[in-house]
């Protein structure tokens, strides 16, 4: 167990750098919006879901509008539905009370590791709880960070850190990729998603397109016709 | 009327009830469902096409220059599997882009 956690956070320190930038981006706009160290610790401990945050932060003016923000969080984590559905697997033959402890620190970065671990059979509860310990320990430094230094990276287009995460989702989507009977799925979920982010504001894309893909694969099965795919 | 501590708890607080919920629901109710069929090969075909959903708008939004490091990205993460490398790739191509054209 510990040696799984551990190399699950090893594992998730190439991703963590960039995890790290973005929290200190977040941190400088919730200085900006004078929410307290204190408030901003509570909000990565408790919620730590970075889009959502970013979300919070934005809609941070007194007096707070609780339920617009609660609405909100609501729709952009609504694709941790999926994530959790598709961690099922990973959770075979564990108790509820190691599910219910574990899910807590599933982001978006630590279950894209583990789901490409999963495809050599490495991947455990442990391997993504260990990725979860170490996004939120940089988490929480990158915030801490930002909130401190204020605005110290000052251009960071320049530097394209507002691609590393883009770059870093990339790579870990080819890691998942099963051969041809992926193309036909992937090539609908990237359309989907294209075009619901034009149309619907929001993050409705990440759940239009990951469910519309899903579904291609479900209703075109190459292997019903005799084409055999290696896995 | 609520103070403001009062409702900064509460917004904190819900926005980490739903969210949790959320997580733990989605892992909780896919147990309900089999795990054959068109089920299994919907959830194991979902990791893939949520990663790539969720890049895809990003790469567009970068233009021409993020297909192509998008691209360059890609093909080093199937030839090498180095998750990191492939970043910094991908990185260093929009760095090049931005700084001197």
């Amino acid at each position: 167990m510990t040696q799984s956690v551990r190399a699950g956070m090893i594992a998730n320190l190439p991703v963590a750098a960039s995890v790290g930038v973005y929290g200190s981006v977040l941190g400088v706009l919730a200085a900006q919006k004078s929410i307290s160290w204190s408030t901003l610790l509570m909000m990565n401990l408790s919620i730590f879901a970075g889009s959502a945050q970013f979300v919070m932060v934005d809609m941070w003016t007194p007096p707070l509008p609780i339920v617009e923000m609660t609405a909100a969080v609501l729709m952009i984590n609504l694709r941790y539905l999926l994530i959790g559905a598709s961690l099922k697997p990973v959770f075979k033959n564990t108790s509820i009370w190691h599910k219910l402890g574990v899910m807590h620190l599933v982001a978006d970065e630590n279950w894209a590791v583990t789901m490409a671990a999963h495809r050599n059979g490495k991947a455990t509860t442990g391997f993504l709880f260990g990725g979860g310990i170490c996004l939120v320990t940089i988490w929480c430094f990158g915030t801490m960070l930002g909130h401190t230094l204020g605005n110290a990276v000052t251009n960071p287009e320049a530097y394209a850190l507002d691609f590393a995460f883009i770059a870093v989702f990339t790579a870990l989507a080819v890691s998942l990729f099963r051969g041809a009977k992926d193309i036909l799925p992937w090539l609908v979920a990237a359309i989907v998603a294209a075009v619901t982010e034009h149309w619907i504001p929001g993050k409705w894309y990440v759940l239009s397109g990951g469910v519309s893909g899903a579904l291609m694969a479900v209703f075109h099965n190459p292997m019903r016709k005799g084409l055999k795919n290696d896995d | 009327m609520i103070s403001g501590d009062v409702k900064i708890g509460l917004a904190i607080g819900l926005a980490a009830v739903v969210t949790y919920a959320l997580r733990a629901g989605g892992l909780l109710l896919s147990e309900k469902l089999p795990d054959k069929g068109g089920f299994k090969r919907f959830f194991d075909a979902l990791p893939g096409t949520i990663l790539l959903s969720l890049v895809t708008p990003g790469i567009l939004a970068s233009g021409g220059i993020g297909v192509l490091a998008a691209a360059a990205t890609g093909l080093c993460a199937y030839r090498t599997g180095n998750l990191f490398v492939s970043m910094l790739i991908g990185m260093a191509v929009i760095i090049i882009q931005r700084n001197f054209f």
